[in-house]
């Protein structure tokens, strides 16, 4: 069992990384995977509260690496699904309490107690996002459809490629499909036409998004929602099943340059 | 003429200086550099200054923080000579030179404009990201885009075979270079850019803004020009 370590990264605040990696462990941990989400926002956690496990928190990922407890005493694991776990982060430190090498060091050491590391990294290209990029094997770039989001991603995508971490994917999260026909916001070709890497998923804009992180269950339990079905698809695809696009509703001509543009169905 | 210390050795070229580091770990050889640059200061002013690092490997960060550092020290970092491919490559996506003429008689393999002298234009076969800047004393071509947030500075022209929306300033002058270059112009297959600059004339974004149409933008009479681009 050797895990892949992937790192959520966006530049811009606010888009979705949490809850996408909230979600994508839900869906893995779903389909019989061993997962553990860490917290890479040190001195402002949220994924343990977008989790529901805020209560449950007893170490940290500071607690591990300054060596006061094991790490599996950090792993809390999330009763909901068997092999679902969460390294939260630390509230009252900040992001140079960790350093890129202390969580290559907790890759390794991670590698062999699961199958996949989900990193949630936090927003800019200082020191959270270095150390949450560090150890990562894939890394997935998270943006809206949304100009000052799509610039950010680009500087992180150029950041990667320059830092040799190879070339990302993409999930592009909250989109509105009605305002996209009223071009009222970017399309998914507009975005990966300045990005130009390859998508790994739509994640429609839901309203079940913002009261399921309210009540700490994260949209990825609820399989009726569409932004819940997105991520199951995203991590199917982790898995390596080809799964076409879901339908948003969106103009067929549309769809069919999407496809095209990506290669699916 | 050549200064010898253990590790750092000192010569000097037609058009300018070649320093070449021996094998040390990166941040000694850096501060030792650093040390020789103080103690003459005068000597090293103004100079323009090509660096063979051997095989050190070399990151993006590694570089450009040391060119900014010799940047404060007024000596300009243009060419970047390595046995390693990896901090040549990161050269290139800085924007500096990857070799070095040593007599009148070099080879000219990786000159794509050939200027007279020995000048070489600057090649880039890659989309410039946001956050990317390039800075070269002459011409730049780029097979790719120029996203918004990327810069290009060049004391030549700049030719992109891809859509313009970042920030370009042609014509430019460079520190140690002649001075700016009126005649210098600016191609795109799209032209839109965020700033775009030639000599010290700055254009105004919208009127110079041409999506569907490849075009030439140049300076006549101190007023840009915008032409649609065709062969001739």
């Amino acid at each position: 069992m050797s895990a892949e370590i992937i790192t959520i990264a966006s530049g811009k605040g606010g888009v979705g990384k949490t809850t996408a990696v909230a979600s994508l462990g839900i869906a893995l941990a779903s389909r019989g995977q061993k997962v553990v989400c860490v917290d890479g926002d040190i001195g402002l956690r949220n994924l343990d509260v977008i989790m529901g496990l805020e209560n449950r928190i007893v170490y940290d990922i500071v607690d591990v690496v300054e060596g006061r407890c094991r790490l599996r005493q950090a792993m809390i694991r999330d009763k909901r699904l068997p092999g679902l776990f969460l390294i939260p982060a630390a509230q009252t430190r900040d992001k140079m309490a960790v350093s890129p090498s202390d969580m290559m060091r907790l890759g390794d050491e991670l590698r062999n107690e699961v199958d996949w590391v989900l990193i949630d990294s936090p927003a800019g290209i200082e020191r959270g996002f270095k150390n949450a990029v560090a150890p990562a094997d894939r890394v997935l770039v998270l943006t809206n459809p949304e100009i000052s989001a799509v610039r950010d991603a680009d500087r992180v995508i150029g950041i990667l490629e320059a830092e040799e971490k190879g070339s990302p994917s993409l999930i592009l999260n909250r989109v509105n499909p009605e305002m996209v026909k009223k071009q009222e916001m970017l399309s998914a070709e507009d975005v990966i036409d300045l990005l130009a890497i390859d998508l790994i998923g739509i994640v429609p804009e839901d309203k079940s998004v913002l009261i399921a992180a309210n009540r700490g269950t994260p949209i990825a339990l609820d399989k009726e929602s569409m932004a819940g079905r997105a991520f199951h698809n995203i991590a199917a695809r982790l898995m390596g099943e080809e799964i076409p696009f879901m339908d948003l509703e969106e103009q067929d001509g549309l769809w069919k340059r999407i496809s095209k543009l990506t290669g699916r169905s | 003429m050549s200064i010898n210390t253990d590790t750092i050795q000192i010569k000097g070229l037609r058009d300018g200086l070649l320093v070449t580091l021996g094998s040390g770990e990166w941040q000694e050889l850096q501060e030792l550099l650093f040390t020789q640059i103080d103690e003459r200061s005068t000597f090293f002013r103004g100079a323009r200054l090509a660096l063979d690092v051997e095989s050190q490997e070399l990151r993006v960060a590694d570089l450009s923080r040391l060119r900014d550092k010799l940047s404060e020290r007024e000596v300009s970092l243009w060419a970047v000579i390595s046995k390693s491919p990896k901090t040549v490559q990161t050269a290139q996506l800085l924007g500096l030179a990857t070799r070095v003429s040593k007599t009148r008689q070099a080879k000219k393999t990786r000159s794509v404009v050939d200027a007279g002298n020995d000048d070489t234009a600057l090649w880039i076969q890659r989309t410039l990201r946001s956050g990317m800047r390039i800075e070269h004393p002459d011409h730049v071509v780029v097979m790719g885009d120029v996203n918004p947030g990327a810069e290009i500075v060049a004391g030549g022209n700049i030719l992109i075979w891809g859509r313009l929306r970042g920030s370009v300033h042609a014509g430019a002058s460079f520190r140690t270079e002649a001075s700016e270059n009126s005649g210098a112009f600016i191609c795109a297959l799209a032209m839109d850019p965020t700033k775009l600059q030639i000599a010290s004339e700055i254009a105004n974004p919208s009127k110079v803004k041409q999506s569907k149409k490849s075009g030439k933008i140049s300076l006549k009479n101190g007023k840009f020009l915008v032409e649609t681009w065709r062969g001739k």
